[in-house]
């Protein structure tokens, strides 16, 4: 909400000056967004008189008036069609500053001008105009326009939150300024207009727990040439509104000043009487933006005998809408409850002035009073005989303020802060509050228009916002500091993570939601959680791996010329499952390109398989990586020969290898990539060290170099030599593979090295040579593999 | 016999002179003093001469060996010098050279501003707890103080599943989560990430907040002040950072505020960053609203407690100067290298 401080200061004018003021409405809550100046300062721009005006010799379109600055007269060319003699105006002489124009003497079609005749929109006071601008004609020639329309003025912009409805209107944000400086508010309750004539039309509430308060009034014989008052289309613009016509901008003034929403209907398109009711399914008509709704049974209408007119709160009909002809007007102004209006405008798209205050609490004793104002200020513009107020009110259906209890003691614990009793009654009281004194504490009613206190927090957060949150000391709750609890075998994800940054890794962050094409091909068959309202088609599903973000991170780097990509992110995936939606944490990697970085010690070598294997290995190590096995792989998306579930206690976790080569062009890579994903829980479990006696003996390495089929993996032959367990065997480990010319198509060698101790004497090669021969046996009886001999 | 001997000093001062190496010197020293050397034979023949004389041809040869041995440690030490001096000279490298090195990579900012108010929280007690992203409207919603069709709904541009099921829009309902499964005290903080359907240079459609809770016997909006006062001015490291706490409004909270920061890019004189104001919203807070205490069944009378809710990419872009939040997102290696 924008509201002008000069209109503010006519309500409530506390001796401060604009930024204490801003300071002190932000500081209260109502949170001041921008300070925008009302006007530039318009030099030199002046209430100028028309005392005559000829047509120009030169131009059908264009007139020579007579203006007086109150002095002296001069003529000027103008080319507004509503210039006239007697027309009081604003008047830019030369060498005036109009926003982007400088004002000097010209000649137009051959007459010298001495000066322009401007339009609000010149005086930049209005985005559009007709004509140019029309003065109240006691508006005294000379005066700086600046200084007639007020425009040395701030318009200051309010971000209000949800719970203060009350706040949405001048007279809210006064009432604020009044409690926190404790001066004077102005009267505001306003004069009874009487009616005039008589005419009454029937008002009928059959929804009263959405509309418990109805108030209307006709209005007959107005005047549908009148325009608004240039003081009111100012007020206007100046609160963000367009001037549109004197009726409309009534209601609006109204709404602005008291925070009363009123709709006018043209009452002759109005028949037999004000029915206000539930829409009926389906029920249709045309709004005043010229939109057909289509209602459904959860949208409040106000209609006639026959039809709906008005969408209640929201916006009025087109049909019954006030027009330039309109002679005889019916106004309403009505409460309806928050409770009730909430969320339907939102939902039907159709946002508005009037439905954001419903939706935020209207003040229900408000009604009458706005009838009275909008009375005063229509008969006053368009003139016209108003009717009786008609009055139609369920009192059982009304919101009522419950008392609210208040506790001292509860306001210096919630606080922390030492408070007198007299200071929290006077606050309250300064805030309209009834305050009784009870045992304890207090009894407070708070006046109607504040729907947002219930219960005693709400009192106390009054007082702590009067006090001034600034005020309140910060301190810090005695910490009770206790023992840390931590398990030895739990580990933190930072250490997985520090682990791959070590190694060269970067960590991305990418959307949980993905493409569903790219997930499809990155995790075929399963089934995802697809969103209802994405932002994008290509954001519309829950990713299931990690894997698409990933993907899609690499590729981006890859189009920006990185050599050298290392990513990985860990973060919840989330699977649809037969018993519901599981949300796990994975962790998940992508390598691509060469395996160092250029440099003058580097060979430039690609990644491979066992660049992408290594790193997992690092961080299952810092896990309890006896419990993992690499098996072979039927992953679709992997290369069958360079691909391997990754296994937890015989359980699948996850899976490595080189993306599948018939893969790679539906995700629009070329060079290899490598990648794994697991899910995190199991590789946080590490094992607490378990010490194990060490040998004094020396030990002895004796390496074997055998051939076998080259589809035997190398695990396997390590698994075999382990498996003739021997208690001095205790290490076995691989130290090169070969194929090569000299031997065989399908085998390859394979160098074993042995590492044999025993604990309680030296060995000598006869204990040697035995446990080598036991093996030498094993591999071949399993694997048919044959020492290599040289 | 003199001419001889001193025939024999020159023969071995022009041999050692010539020695290019050890295993060469070490022969010269043979064929002059080793068994059957030139002067250890002088010496063993030393019993022809005269008694009279002996004395004297035994003082020459003395002499002589003596001389051959300093001349050979001399020639020693000369060759191990150039030795070593050759040695060096052909391994001397150019230093200037880089390195070998392993290129550690690096974390995302994101997830250093997360680790860094954990552990400034985690030194205060406080342990971190997680909750699911895929949320239900109970939790999300209505156990905070959020009806249906409640205006601040408006407020979160909520992404849905179905009628259930939504992304969370807030780390608030781990607020609830952890409420649920723990009795007070309760002093967690909870980071990760939040989703609302809004995109523009401004907003991303995820981003991430630390929640932080605690309840205990007698907080009070005072302890939640003082401590938000002490870790901004730790977080961004001065010692004189402008703070302010204004009224604001969140439905699981009462009172509720937020927390603003003198700019930390013009000094509070106005820019575009903080919209010419001179302050920085930084976070929202407030004491936990009795609601809360409802739904979650613990008694309000006996405990109080706060909650605050930061949002860490806004953090990190002031922190580091980052001033698109979408870098965050787009994965640049350009952009993480530099917060390796």
């Amino acid at each position: 909400m924008i509201i002008s401080e000069n209109w503010l200061r006519e309500w409530v004018n506390p001796g401060i000056d604009s930024s204490q003021l801003i300071e002190q409405l932000t500081m209260v809550g109502l949170e001041v967004k921008t300070v925008e100046p009302a006007s530039t300062k318009l030099e030199n721009v002046i209430v100028g008189e028309v005392l005559a005006v000829e047509p120009h010799p030169e131009a059908d379109k264009l007139s020579l008036c007579q203006v007086s600055n109150g002095k002296n007269t001069v003529e000027v060319v103008c080319g507004a069609s509503n210039a006239r003699q007697g027309l009081k105006v604003a008047f830019a002489q030369i060498g005036a500053a109009l926003p982007g124009l400088k004002v000097k003497k010209v000649k137009i079609r051959g007459v010298e001008s001495n000066g322009m005749l401007c339009s609000a929109s010149e005086l930049g006071i209005a985005e559009i105009s007709d004509g140019i601008i029309e003065l109240p004609a006691d508006a005294p020639s000379g005066t700086s326009i600046y200084e007639y329309l007020g425009l040395d003025d701030n318009l200051i912009e309010l971000e209000l939150t949800p719970n203060r409805g009350d706040c949405i209107s001048l007279a809210g944000v006064a009432r604020e300024v009044s409690a926190i400086n404790n001066v004077d508010l102005k009267d505001a309750s306003g004069k009874i207009i009487k009616a005039t004539i008589e005419d009454d039309f029937p008002v009928e509430i059959l929804a009263p727990e959405a509309c418990p308060h109805y108030v209307g009034r006709i209005i007959n014989n107005i005047d549908p040439s009148a325009r608004t008052p240039v003081w009111m289309q100012e007020k206007l613009r100046r609160s963000g509104l367009r001037p549109i016509s004197p009726v409309v901008d009534v209601t609006n003034f109204v709404m602005m000043e008291l925070g009363q929403p009123m709709h006018g209907f043209d009452f002759d398109k109005l028949e037999g009487g004000i029915r206000v009711r539930w829409a009926k399914a389906g029920e249709k008509f045309t709004l005043l933006d010229q939109s057909e709704i289509e209602c459904g049974s959860d949208l409040l209408v106000i209609a006639d005998q026959r039809k709906a007119v008005a969408l209640a709160g929201i916006m009025g009909g087109l049909h019954s809408s006030v027009q330039h002809d309109t002679k005889n007007i019916f106004l309403e102004a009505a409460f309806f409850t928050p409770f009730e209006l909430a969320g339907k405008a939102r939902r039907y798209g159709m946002n508005t002035d009037s439905s954001h205050r419903f939706e935020r609490g209207v003040d229900p004793g408000l009604q009458v009073r706005a009838m009275h104002r909008a009375t005063e200020l229509l008969l006053d513009i368009v003139g016209g005989e108003a009717g009786p107020v008609i009055d139609a009110e369920i009192p059982e259906s009304m919101p009522v303020r419950s008392p609210v209890s208040l506790r001292y003691a509860r306001v210096k614990r919630l606080l922390g802060i030492a408070i007198s009793e007299e200071d929290v009654v006077k606050i309250l009281e300064s805030l309209n509050m009834r305050v009784e004194q009870q045992e304890q504490g207090w009894l407070v009613v708070p006046p109607s228009y504040r729907f947002d206190i219930s219960i005693e927090a709400d009192l106390i957060e009054e007082i702590g916002r009067l006090v001034g949150y600034n005020n309140i000391p910060g301190t810090r709750e005695a910490a009770h500091s206790r023992m840390e609890s931590f398990s030895e075998t739990q580990l933190g994800i930072n250490e997985i993570k520090e682990a791959l940054v070590r190694q060269g890794f970067y960590e991305a962050v990418t959307y949980s939601f993905v493409s569903p094409e790219t997930q499809a091909i990155l995790d075929p068959h399963q089934e995802t959680l697809a969103l209802s309202n994405p932002i994008s088609a290509d954001m519309s599903v829950m990713r299931t791996r990690l894997l698409p973000g990933l993907i899609q991170a690499l590729r981006y780097n890859i189009n920006r010329q990185q050599q050298r990509i290392r990513l990985f992110e860990t973060g919840l995936c989330f699977i649809p499952e037969s018993d519901g939606l599981q949300q796990k944490t994975h962790i998940a990697a992508v390598i691509t390109g060469s395996r160092d970085n250029e440099g003058w010690l580097s060979r430039s070598e690609a990644v491979d398989f066992y660049d992408i294997k290594g790193y997992l290995e690092s961080i299952l190590r810092l896990s309890d990586q006896s419990k993992y096995q690499f098996v072979k792989t039927s992953n679709p998306i992997l290369h069958p020969g360079q691909g391997a579930d990754v296994m937890y206690n015989n359980q699948q976790i996850g899976f490595i290898g080189a993306l599948h080569p018939a893969v790679m062009p539906r995700l629009d890579l070329v060079q290899p990539v490598f990648l794994f994903e697991l899910e995190l829980a199991p590789i946080l479990r590490s094992k607490l060290p378990n010490f194990v006696e060490m040998s004094k003996f020396p030990s002895i390495r004796r390496d074997i170099a055998i051939t076998v089929d080259t589809d035997i993996s190398v695990q396997s032959l390590i698994d075999c030599t382990y498996s003739i367990k021997s208690k001095i065997l205790q290490e076995v480990f691989v130290f090169d593979v070969y194929t090569g010319k000299e031997l065989r198509n399908n085998r390859k060698s394979v160098a074993l090295g042995l590492i044999l101790q025993d604990f309680s004497r030296t060995l000598v090669d006869g204990d040697v040579d035995k446990i080598v021969v036991k093996i030498l046996n094993q591999l071949k009886k399993q694997y048919n593999a044959i020492l290599r001999e040289n | 016999m003199s001419q001889e001997l001193d025939n024999i000093l020159e023969n071995a001062i022009q041999a050692i002179s010539q020695s290019q190496d050890l295993a060469a010197l070490d022969s010269v020293r043979i064929a002059y003093l080793g068994k059957k050397g030139e002067i250890t034979s002088r010496l063993k023949s030393l019993g022809q001469f005269s008694p009279e004389l002996r004395p004297a041809a035994g003082q020459a040869i003395n002499q002589i060996k003596l001389r051959i041995q300093d001349l050979l440690e001399e020639r020693k030490s000369a060759i191990n010098d150039q030795f070593i001096s050759n040695k060096l000279s052909s391994e001397t490298l150019d230093i200037s050279l880089p390195g070998r090195v392993v290129n550690s990579g690096g974390l995302h900012p994101v997830t250093l501003t997360m680790n860094r108010i954990q552990k400034m929280f985690g030194k205060l007690g406080f342990d971190t707890a997680e909750g699911p992203e895929v949320e239900d409207e109970f939790h999300n919603f209505e156990a905070l103080n959020i009806p249906a069709h409640h205006p601040a709904r408006a407020m979160h541009d909520t992404f849905y599943f179905d009628d259930r099921r939504l992304l969370r829009t807030h780390t608030s309902p781990v607020q609830i989560r952890v409420l649920e499964q723990q009795a007070p005290p309760v002093r967690v903080i909870a980071p990760g990430r939040v989703y609302r359907c809004d995109s523009d240079i401004t907003h991303t459609p995820m981003f991430h907040q630390v929640e932080g809770l605690l309840i205990d016997e007698n907080v009070s909006f005072s302890d939640l002040k003082g401590t938000l006062e002490e870790f901004l001015t730790l977080f961004f490291e001065q010692d004189d950072l402008k703070i302010r706490f204004r009224p604001s409004y969140f439905p699981f909270t009462e009172p509720s505020m937020e927390a603003d920061i003198g700019c930390v890019m013009c000094g509070g004189d106005g820019c575009r960053v903080c919209s010419q104001s001179g302050w920085l919203e930084v976070l929202g807070c407030g004491m936990v609203h009795p609601e809360v205490f409802r739904h979650t069944g613990i008694d309000n009378d006996v405990f109080t407690g706060y909650a605050f809710g930061l949002g860490i990419e806004r953090l990190a872009m002031l922190r580091y100067g980052v001033n698109d939040l979408r870098l965050f997102f787009e994965n640049d290696l350009r952009f993480l290298q530099q917060f390796a």
